[in-house]
């Protein structure tokens, strides 16, 4: 599904990714660890075309595709979805409406039926009941005024409509108390599938025993200096990052 | 990879949709301001020696002003000798009596416009007066609503058919010394409509005017007078569109609103003259005085939707003098491209229990410099007076500008003001979010602008809020890469 194949990437002439390789495929689920400012953000942003940061070199493909090619809102149409680790406010934007013509952009996209304002909501309500969320999320303007949970599970509420193929859900789970860390776990558990793969970017292992992941990888200064199992995780946080660096170094 | 270039500031040209040019033979006053033009002006409309003379107080008047500069905007100055005072298109005979003997042309035009005048093809529940240039073509539904009682015809009609009205009410809102255009405008005024509703009537539908300005090297001076009398009940909306032109042209109208007792007058305007291109070449100035008084227990509302001309320089204005009354201002001010505008109202409070609302949403995008100026006034008598003023500001790209400057006197201490202002900024990573959830960026940016909007266009009557927010998404195309 992703092919990511020794991508070089930075920001104002400034090296932050030094050579990613990564390869995730359908029904797969991808944990990214790595100390703060090890470029995992980066890689997500990259990944979804946020302006501003230059592909210096290297490859990333997914379904076959070049993805780098791809406008922002074509990959997303395409089915890769982000989930931001800060989520933007946009006042005045009510969420259902938001969230209706994401929906309906993609539909269009794919070629379905768009769906109108009553289809639509019975939808959302649906998915917001399996989420255990509260209705009144839809009447306020797109996260203004969440609080860091809420934004985060606005995130997860997004994905869940969207459907994507491929999600990169970054730092999802930071800040969150325990029932809402459920709701995002069972938000990623409902996309699995033989079809779907996620990536969960995060810096604790506390999430991987909802999400059991099917490989971790560790990030440092730009580069994938471990990979493994779900073992990986408990063992970082047993040990802390240092002793991978030497052995890296 | 995608080009660099494509932030948010990137701008291409966008399309407007009015600017073409209707080809029929008119008749033009050569160009000049005087004595003659104004002669000329109220004999082609048979006006009534006591109008000639209001007229010619009026240019007198206006030959000692200067030209104000007080505005937020930059002009070259306007030579008021280049600009021909009436252009009308040429009559066969005695005219037309009815829209049916209306050239085709004309019809064709206002199709063109959305606004058809034919009696097939009219909208349902609105009637419509058509001004061209310097003159009234038509007006639909008059027999309709001459059962209700209702008078709604071009001003030049009212002269002739119902003088005593005109004379008792012209010039008692805005006097033909208030300020410079306003003055012009009462020497020079062509065509505009006018409206009477009869004590306690309700109108039974919409009135609107269309305004068209097709001649060039023309200036249109429109002249608006709404009378409500005691306990009647009015909605009312103006369009305006121009044809694509490099050199500007100006618009510099008066509109008076008369609300007696207990009466109500919505007045709501979607200005969309030709704005000028990118390089700020063409465009109507758009310079105008609007007012309304309440007497007691009345509500005048003006709701605005801004988003054509070159330069636009409004205040449309509530006298608060009854006791109890209302005054209301919502207005949208888009400027784009290299468009200015200094808009905003002025609310005076004389009597007790006066309330005024403002609610003021700029959006600047392009080189855009968009100001808010307005005036609460509160007066000696006027116990209990309450205003409520908010004014944001949104801003797109980096090149634009949003100013406010609000001025307020209060000379009752009993009065409660509240200002509110805001200005924000739609920013790279706003876009970049929406893109991410599949939206295009031209569609994120219209989702943020009308979300900023939605308090205003809750204003419009219903058939003009969908249009509006179309318009918006029209002036907005091309404001971002
Ligand atoms: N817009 C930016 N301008 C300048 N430097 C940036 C920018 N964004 C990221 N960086 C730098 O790139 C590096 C990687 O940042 P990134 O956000 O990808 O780290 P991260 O692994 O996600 O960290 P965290 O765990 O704290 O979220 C950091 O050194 C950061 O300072
Ligand atoms: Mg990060």
């Amino acid at each position: 599904m992703l092919e990511i194949k020794n991508l070089l990437a930075g920001i104002d002439n400034k090296p932050i990714l030094k050579g990613i390789n990564l390869s995730v495929n359908a029904g797969e689920v991808h944990a990214i660890m790595g100390p703060n400012g090890s470029g995992k953000s980066t890689l997500a942003s990259v990944l979804a075309g946020r302006e501003g940061f230059d592909v210096t070199g290297g490859e990333v493909r997914y379904k076959g595709n070049d993805l780098l090619d791809l406008a922002p809102e074509e990959r997303a149409r395409e089915g890769v979805f982000m989930a931001f680790q800060y989520p933007v406010e946009i006042p005045g934007v009510n969420s259902a409406y938001f969230l209706r013509s994401a929906v309906n952009a993609i539909r269009k996209h794919r070629g379905e039926e768009e769906l109108d304002a009553m289809n639509f909501l019975k939808a959302v309500k649906a998915k917001m009941k399996e989420l255990g969320l509260g209705e009144e999320f839809l009447k306020r303007p797109v996260n203004a005024g969440f609080s860091g949970g809420e934004k985060k599970r606005n995130e997860i509420l997004q994905m869940a409509m969207l459907n994507p193929w491929l999600a990169v859900l970054d730092e999802t789970d930071s800040g969150l108390d325990i029932d809402a860390l459920r709701i995002v776990a069972d938000g990623v558990n409902r996309l699995r599938g033989p079809k779907n793969a996620q990536v969960v970017i995060t810096h604790y292992q506390r999430l991987l025993d909802y999400i059991v992941p099917d490989f971790v990888h560790v990030l440092h200064d730009g580069r994938i200096i471990r990979s493994g199992d779900k073992s990986l995780a408990l063992e970082l946080e047993e040990k802390g990052y240092d002793w991978l660096v030497k052995e890296a170094a | 990879m995608r080009a660099d270039t494509d932030t948010i500031d990137e701008f291409v040209a966008s399309d407007y949709k009015y600017g073409f040019v209707t080809d029929i033979e008119s008749e033009s006053l050569k160009p000049g301001l005087g004595e003659e033009a104004v002669r000329f002006i109220s004999a082609k409309k048979n006006e009534p020696e006591w109008l000639l003379e209001w007229r010619m107080k009026a240019l007198r008047h206006w030959e000692k002003l200067e030209c104000p500069t007080w505005p937020h905007v930059k002009y070259p100055p306007i030579d008021f000798q280049a600009i021909s005072y009436y252009s009308a298109p040429k009559k066969k005979g005695d005219g037309p009596k009815s829209l049916d003997e209306v050239d085709p042309k004309l019809l064709e035009t206002y199709e063109k416009l959305g606004v058809p005048l034919h009696e097939r093809a009219r909208l349902a529940g609105v009637a419509v007066d058509a001004v061209f240039d310097s003159e009234s073509i038509g007006t639909t539904f008059k027999e309709d609503l001459a059962k209700a009682g209702v008078v709604f015809c071009s001003i030049s009609e009212a002269v002739q058919e119902h003088p005593e009205l005109v004379r008792k009410y012209l010039g008692t809102v805005v006097p033909y010394t208030d300020n410079f255009y306003a003055t012009l405008n009462s020497a020079v005024f062509s065509d505009g409509s006018f409206v009477y509703i009869p004590k306690g009537t309700r109108c039974p539908m919409e009135l609107s005017t269309y305004f068209r300005i097709n001649a060039a090297n023309t200036g249109q001076f429109e002249r608006t007078l709404i009378v409500a009398e005691e306990g009647s009940h009015v909605s009312y909306l103006e369009g305006c569109t121009a044809p694509m032109r490099d050199e500007n042209q100006l618009h510099a109208a008066v509109v008076e609103l008369v609300a007696l007792d207990n009466a109500d007058i919505k007045y709501s305007t979607v200005q969309n003259w030709y704005p000028g291109d990118e390089e700020g070449r063409g465009g109507i100035y758009n310079f105008v005085t609007k007012r309304g008084i309440c007497r007691t227990n009345a509500k005048i509302s003006w709701t605005q939707v801004e988003t054509g001309s070159a330069i636009t320089w409004k205040y449309p204005s509530v006298i608060l003098q009854g006791d109890n009354s209302v005054g209301e201002f919502y207005s949208v001010a888009l400027t784009n491209k290299a468009q200015q505008a200094d808009t905003g109202t002025k609310m005076v409070h004389l009597g007790k229990h006066t309330r005024s609302t403002i609610v003021s949403k700029g959006i600047s995008a392009g080189r855009g410099q968009n100001s808010y100026r307005g005036l609460v006034q509160v007066g000696k008598k006027a116990a209990n007076a309450r205003n409520y003023s908010q004014c944001d500001s949104l801003l797109i790209g980096d090149r634009c500008g949003a100013h406010t400057f609000p001025y307020i006197e209060v000379k009752n201490t009993t009065a409660n003001i509240e200002h509110e202002a805001t200005t924000s900024k739609i920013g790279e990573d706003q876009i970049f979010y929406c893109n991410q959830r599949g939206l295009e960026t031209q569609d994120a940016v219209n989702m943020i602008v009308n979300g900023f909007c939605k308090e205003v266009f809750r204003e419009l009557p219903m058939e003009f809020a969908v249009e509006a927010q179309k318009l918006l998404d029209v002036s907005l195309e091309g404001s971002v890469g």
